[in-house]
């Protein structure tokens, strides 16, 4: 992938952009600004994660590449980089920063170094949710414990039970679609995602069985975890 | 702490749910405790709906309640009722009035301070509900017991009210099954103790059996436990001697059940 100027690929929540190590720097981001202006469309919101390999760049060249981004309504939210010139420059602009872990001539980072990483938000409650209590989180939602009838969790992300899910659950509540919900044992009274309410089987035909629950065609599908 | 020096101990009765059989518990542990020689003295903390009087058949003779002791019209001795047959279990009635603010949590920490030092067991009767009532009855409790009945209302307020007890760190809370159909459940027609331990997670200290007897006892201010022949009177006894410590294997509510020995599992102590 390094071969060009500019390696663009999707990752969970937005674009992983690689740049040439060794070509000259302004060839290189002429070459993004023109990618993106070809395909503006594609890149259209998305935040974008720029990696920068091993070159040194200076706190100047590093703010224009920021302006040049943000004219075209784009976030640039994280830098990564293994220049320490470079990680400082960018913690200069406050610009979040990664180390890159990969070695020259290996494959690209993965989703392994992205925002996800650095911290997805999320609720990590050590406790059974008992009746009357209901967790809204904007992002994901994890219970060490049950949830039990009556008690209700309302997550912007996904909802991981570890024990057995009794309550009310909507996962992806603002409308993300990829959101999920999983469980030891999953005899949820209400499961919702991104609005979409799940036919439940009949609480008494229990699964003592991990499963998950996701939108497939505009349905929610609960299969084993183990499928 | 100072409170831990004293020797009573103070155990709430509590449910949630109204009408699930706290009272009716309250009269016959008192009993039971009783006559297992402890000293005992119930509370009834339903301040406006008071009937633990009347179930222990001690209604007529009330001249103080617990309002007249706080708001200082009585000393706490002279609202101590003593029992017609156990001369070691004594009565604090509820007050009439409707102010059920009259009483605060402080001042229930404040006389069951008291009640400490003549009294093995203090057993405070809660009013139903998650007010003012119930946390009267909770703030001093060094034992919490949840009543409730095999029925999905029942269970689903007793789960909010072991939520709110663990929130305040008077856990973990035991559990009475009261009212059960053992014929009905095992026809899967109402929750079995087992449903209900799997959803509450707290452990069981008794099962009740639903039985007649309790409601004509009731009635003439004689608590079942005093009948020998009663089901319920039996598994009011054996929670008795659970609180005193004992290991007391679980009663079959009907003979012959391997179901009875899956139980054994579900119970404090073994
Ligand atoms: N095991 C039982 N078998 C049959 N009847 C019972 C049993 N337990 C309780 N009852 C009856 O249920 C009714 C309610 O009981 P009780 O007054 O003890 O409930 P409570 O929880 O104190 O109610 P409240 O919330 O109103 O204070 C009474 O009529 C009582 O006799
Ligand atoms: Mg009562």
């Amino acid at each position: 992938m390094r071969d060009g100027l500019v390696a663009i690929k999707g990752v969970k929540d937005g674009l992983l952009v690689s740049l040439n190590e060794s070509e000259d720097w302004q060839r290189v981001i002429n070459d993004l600004a023109a990618r993106i202006d070809e395909q503006s469309s594609f890149f259209a919101g998305a935040k974008i994660s720029v990696d920068i390999g091993t070159r040194p760049v200076p706190k100047y060249a590093l703010s224009s590449l920021k302006a040049l981004l943000e004219r075209r309504n784009l976030m640039l939210s994280v830098i990564i980089s293994d220049s320490d010139t470079t990680l400082e420059a960018a913690q200069a602009l406050d610009l979040r920063t990664a180390i890159a872990t990969e070695k020259p001539g290996q494959p690209q980072p993965t989703d392994t170094i992205n925002p996800e990483e650095d911290g997805s938000p999320g609720v990590l409650i050590r406790r059974t949710l008992r009746s009357g209590r209901i967790i809204r989180s904007a992002g994901h939602v994890i219970v060490l414990g049950d949830v039990n009838p009556g008690a209700e969790i309302i997550a912007h992300g996904d909802v991981i039970v570890w024990g057995v899910l009794r309550g009310s659950v909507h996962a992806g509540a603002e409308g993300d679609t990829g959101a999920i919900v999983c469980a030891l044992e999953m005899t949820p009274m209400q499961l919702r995602i991104a609005g979409v309410a799940a036919q439940l089987p009949n609480p008494k035909r229990r699964t003592p069985a991990p499963e998950i629950a996701r939108l497939e065609q505009a349905q929610v599908v609960i299969i084993s975890w183990n499928r | 702490m100072a409170a831990n020096q004293m020797r009573g101990k103070v155990v709430t009765i509590t449910s949630g749910k109204g009408g699930v059989g706290k009272t009716t518990t309250t009269a016959n542990l008192g009993v039971a405790l009783a006559r297992l020689d402890q000293k005992v003295v119930v509370v009834d903390t339903d301040i406006g709906l008071r009937n633990l009087d009347v179930i222990m058949g001690l209604e007529n003779r009330i001249v103080y309640d617990l309002v007249d002791v706080v708001e200082g019209r009585s000393k706490l001795k002279q609202a101590l009722i003593k029992h017609k047959q156990l001369p070691e279990l004594y009565l604090i009635p509820a007050a009439q009035t409707r102010d059920k603010t009259a009483v605060s949590p402080q001042d229930m920490i404040q006389i069951t301070n008291e009640l400490r030092k003549e009294f093995d067991f203090i057993i405070l009767d809660s009013p139903a509900g998650i007010e003012r009532g119930f946390r009267n009855a909770l703030a001093p409790a060094d034992e919490v017991l949840i009543v409730t009945n095999p029925e999905v209302s029942a269970v689903r307020d007793a789960d909010r009210i072991i939520g709110l007890i663990e929130a305040q760190n008077k856990g973990p809370a035991k559990l009475i099954l009261n009212r059960v159909k053992m014929d009905m459940v095992k026809r899967g027609e109402m929750l079995s103790p087992t449903d209900v331990t799997d959803i509450l997670a707290i452990k069981l200290i008794g099962i009740i059996p639903e039985d007649e007897l309790v409601v004509s006892a009731s009635n003439n201010g004689i608590p079942v436990t005093l009948n020998e022949t009663s089901k319920a009177g039996m598994a009011y006894r054996n929670i008795a001697r659970r609180l005193m410590g004992e290991s007391v294997p679980f009663m079959p509510l009907e003979s012959n059940t391997g179901f009875f020995q899956r139980l054994a599992k579900l119970f404090t102590g073994d």
